[in-house]
């Protein structure tokens, strides 16, 4: 097979897409699956249609709706069948029925952890976690997951960096395919039904040498990739392409094939010649902390041990083939990677279950007197069992109302909603417009808050802006999602005139405090150089303004929250120190540097915000 | 059913293996906190358990399989039949390694009316839950920092009590709920309630190994048992049964093993050096080396057993100190090197 034997040279990413469906059609359980993201849902769809015609007459295929019931995931005693026939009628679950074929995530990026959980339970042991009902005897689910990674489609190219596959999914799946655009998918598959049931009943015979084991060990390191899953599933990957062409032994080409399937989308970082500067691996991502700047030279001395030359050949055959795949820019990017990001189910940012406002993630027992919002349909289906019993009790208690009544619900089996919602941050930016903070480079200033602005666009925080000059503070911009609004704001704002910190510093705090109402963290930013020369009440005279603005940045301490001052004067000032200190903000004096240093020096000086209470 | 991966093929991971070792040879020691990224055997040493412990005896009959030797501690239904004058039998029984997956619902976990008896003959009757399946075995929270709070609470509460109490119209059932609880999880992910951190007695930080030949070791062996389940696994029959003889010999051990009073003093010495509040951290610390000195088949407990327990007891019980950014391992190291003297040669 030609396509096998050019494995060194960079694979299209519609042929990567085929294969890895080749792959996956030879051995489900074995491979995990796939995250598939795709521009448009319907090539991932297309993609998806092209696999199944691969897969053997009959084998399963079932669609996990994200909103899925424990009984209908898990299986379990069916409710109205058992009611209806008076006997225990059991039913079975989509994952004992995705047994040997597929199981098909929809919005996979938005599981819950709940769902995430119970799936990456399921994967790793290949039976259905066992409810609590009468089913002794474990059934078999071992399936292939294919996770459908929508949030491109959603969002274009600007999609939330949070809005991820959860890793404790991508990491139980071989492939992290990115279909592209313009599909020639499936239409010519490299591999017909046939070749793919020549290649199962040949696939547990097929052995791959320890030589190639180690091949594929040390690419995963040299690329950075830290679960071991990462290789393991490479090898499962080259083992299965080797059966497709028909050998029982694993030979390099397929190693090759399978590293930039497996490998490729994983790579953290680019494999370093020299291991001169370990911060490149730091900074591309969080790598464990004892990983050290030694590992080439390892990769690289332990091989020569066993195999001088052609082990390494074989290593640099690898990394050159891995590399040639990767889309340029890519590597560095490690956010960009699927398998980083936030692990489980969800959104970054802590999301606050328990309140009173959000999407429902679950119910909970107990008094909606308390404040919560009743799920009536929960709460009558917790009833429903008793009735019988609870009907006979009421006649025999001589209760007589009570048996009257057609549904008896008791306190006990109130149900409320568990709602979760998303902890946003506000942040609001508090800008010195005055004479004297324009005469120091109010460009870089406003360069750096849009920056600022581009970030919490990202994070989708909700941003403020206030400026202040001359008399008074003025809110520019109360707290919006609207971004353009802010830039445009921003790019009109004046300089010149006196410096009302006082006021300004109130007008933050006033903003913070609503924002916190709303169950948001704040951030307050000001870009100042803190000489203050208007007091309180609009009259000039330096003493007093400064006594004020102290006074007020006394007050925003008290009310807690974020904050962060950059000093705009030429050189760090005493003053602007003390105003930092009062108002309980971390202090960043303004380098000497353009907008993007202080854009870094902002994003280095926010701490990690806080969890939201949970 | 598809075998587990043997415990005694993991390779590497030495102090997570230890840990939960310890715990199977003295369950009082509390429970294992992982704390680690993905891909690093985390589940597989607990999805091994239950083929590598020696299996326990039960009383025959018993939904929550009491202990036929416990005397005060069995429950409600085995105390009713041995009032009844019945003479309850045992059999031997695989240590349970139970789930519970995030999102769970209170009733599964603590159990809840039996819905087919009360659908289908309008009975009332129990239905046990995860926590009475987990009874005398071991708990599984994956991504734990994750787990709801109204779960935690759940859990502290059991934990504390080691009885789980089911309150709900005519069902009113408690029964013994003691277990080993494994938490697992990504601490870049979340955070733990420091109330259930202090319940773990262990914790360990497992990392991916760099060592290049480890890592192919860790393939190599994983690729064996891809191909060929049973036969990987009955290689290893050997190592684990080894283990299991160890632990019997080790809890047979345990009650003889005394505590030096010097041991004491230096225990109490080190968690005053690194400021760990309460005595949970003394006693997780004098457990676990005692349930190492008995594992190690050692005469009595020495000052190195102390020593090696000591990263692992105390790791996640100091107080978090935002100005330090050594990491708590090392804290504890420079803390066991200052208090206890470098190690013996």
């Amino acid at each position: 097979m030609t396509l096998l034997a050019d494995a060194a040279q960079a694979l299209d990413a519609s042929t990567r897409a085929r294969l890895a469906a080749a792959c996956i059609a030879v051995d489900p359980a074995l491979l995990g699956g796939a995250v598939v993201r795709a521009p448009r849902s319907d090539i991932a769809e297309h993609w998806l249609r092209a696999l199944r015609g691969l897969l053997p007459e009959g084998t399963a295929a079932r669609r996990v709706p994200l909103a899925i019931t424990d009984d209908r995931l898990l299986g379990g005693l069916d409710l109205a069948m058992t009611l209806a026939a008076g006997r225990p009628m059991a039913e079975r679950g989509l994952l004992a029925a995705a047994d040997g074929g597929l199981l098909i995530v929809p919005c996979a990026e938005r599981a819950r952890e709940a769902l995430v959980a119970r799936l990456s339970q399921t994967m790793d042991t290949g039976v259905v976690p066992s409810r609590l009902s009468g089913i002794t005897e474990p059934s078999a689910a071992r399936f292939a997951l294919i996770a459908l990674d929508e949030s491109v489609a959603a969002d274009g190219d600007d999609h939330a960096a949070d809005e991820r596959v959860a890793e404790a999914l991508s990491d139980r799946v071989a492939f992290l395919l990115e279909l592209p655009a313009e599909s020639s998918l499936g239409t010519e598959s490299a591999f017909d039904a046939e070749q793919i049931a020549a290649a199962r009943a040949l696939m547990p015979s097929v052995r791959a040498d320890d030589a190639v084991i180690a091949s594929a060990v040390s690419v995963a390191a040299a690329f950075g990739i830290v679960s071991l899953r990462a290789p393991s599933f490479a090898i499962r990957a080259a083992r299965a392409l080797a059966a497709l062409d028909g050998r029982t032994r694993v030979g390099d080409e397929d190693l090759a094939t399978a590293a930039v399937l497996v490998l490729g989308p994983r790579a953290t970082q680019v494999p370093m010649a020299a291991p001169a500067e370990p911060e490149a691996s730091a900074d591309a991502s969080p790598p464990p902390p004892e990983r050290d700047d030694a590992e080439p030279d390892d990769v690289d001395d332990t091989r020569d041990e066993h195999d001088p030359m052609t082990q390494r050949e074989l290593d640099e055959m690898l990394v050159r083939a891995v590399l040639a795949a990767l889309p340029a820019g890519l590597v560095l990017d490690a956010a960009s990677s699927p398998t980083r990001g936030r692990a489980a189910g969800g959104r970054a940012g802590g999301d606050r279950a328990g309140g009173v406002r959000g999407r429902q993630v679950g119910t909970r027992r107990g008094d909606p007197r308390a404040g919560g919002r009743l799920d009536l349909i929960e709460t009558l289906r917790a009833a429903a069992p008793w009735q019988r019993l609870r009907r006979e009790a009421a006649r025999t208690a001589d209760a007589l109302p009570r048996a009257e009544v057609k549904v008896q619900v008791r306190p006990d089996d109130f149900r409320l909603r568990r709602l979760m919602e998303p902890a946003g941050t506000t942040a609001i930016f508090v800008v010195d417009a005055s004479g004297s903070a324009a005469l120091h480079r109010m460009a870089e200033a406003k360069g750096a808050v849009e920056l600022l602005l581009a970030d919490s666009y990202a994070r989708r925080d909700e941003v403020a802006l206030i400026a202040f000059r001359g008399a008074g503070a003025e809110v520019l911009l109360p707290p919006t999602r609207a971004i353009a609004a802010a830039k445009r704001a921003l790019a009109a704002l004046p300089g010149g005139g006196g410096t009302p910190l006082a006021s300004a510093i109130d007008r933050a705090r006033e903003l913070a405090l609503q924002a916190r109402r709303t169950g948001n963290d704040t951030v307050v930013v000001f870009l100042t150089d803190a000489k203050a020369n208007i007091a309180r009440d609009g009259t000039p005279g330096r003493p007093q303004a400064e006594a004020d603005a102290l006074a007020s940045a006394q007050a925003l301490r008290a009310a807690r929250g974020t904050a962060l001052l950059i000093d705009t004067s030429p050189r760090p000032s005493e003053v602007a120190q003390r105003m930092a200190t009062a108002m309980g903000a971390r202090y960043v004096a303004l380098p000497r540097t353009d907008a993007a240093g202080i854009h870094a020096a902002v994003v280095a000086a926010i701490p990690k915000l806080p969890k939201g209470a949970a | 059913m598809r075998v587990a991966f043997p415990f005694s093929a993991i390779v590497g991971q030495e102090e997570m293996k230890r840990a939960i070792l310890l715990t199977a040879v003295d369950p009082t020691i509390g429970g294992v906190l992982i704390l680690g990224h993905r891909g690093t055997a985390k589940s597989t040493a607990v999805r091994a358990l239950p083929a590598l412990l020696p299996q326990m005896s039960v009383v025959t009959g018993c939904r929550y399989g009491c202990d036929p030797t416990a005397n005060g501690r069995k429950c409600s239904d085995c105390r009713a039949r041995e009032l009844s004058g019945e003479k309850l039998r045992s059999e031997k029984s695989v240590v349970p390694v139970v789930d519970l997956p995030l999102g769970a619902t209170e009733d599964r976990v603590v159990g809840a009316l039996d819905l087919e008896r009360a659908l289908t003959r309008g009975e009332k009757a129990y239905e046990p839950g995860l926590l009475a399946r987990a009874h005398r075995g071991y708990l599984y929270v994956d991504e734990i920092n994750l787990l709801e709070d109204h779960l935690v609470d759940l859990l502290l509460d059991v934990a504390a009590t080691g009885e789980n109490v089911v309150e709900r119209e005519g069902i009113s059932v408690r029964h013994p709920a003691r277990f080993v609880l494994v938490g697992s999880g990504n601490p870049e992910e979340g955070d733990l309630r420091p109330q259930l951190l202090d319940r773990f007695g262990l914790s360990v930080e497992v990392t991916t190994t760099t060592d290049l030949d480890e890592r192919v070791e860790v393939i190599k062996r994983r690729d064996a048992f891809d191909r060929d389940p049973d036969g990987f696994s009955s290689r290893w029959t050997d190592a684990d049964a080894d283990s299991r003889r160890r632990i019997e010999r080790a809890r047979k051990k345990l009650d003889t093993l005394k505590v030096p009073d010097t041991l004491l003093r230096e225990s109490a010495r080190l968690c005053a050096a690194v400021g760990t509040d309460g005595v949970r951290g003394e006693l997780a610390l004098l457990r676990g080396a005692r349930a190492l000195a008995a594992y190690d088949g050692a005469r009595q407990v020495t000052l190195e057993h102390l020593r090696t327990i000591a990263p692992s007891a105390l790791r996640h019980r100091l107080r978090r100190n935002v100005l330090d950014d050594v990491g708590s391992t090392a804290r504890i190291a420079r803390a066991v090197s200052e208090v206890l003297g470098a190690p013996a040669a």
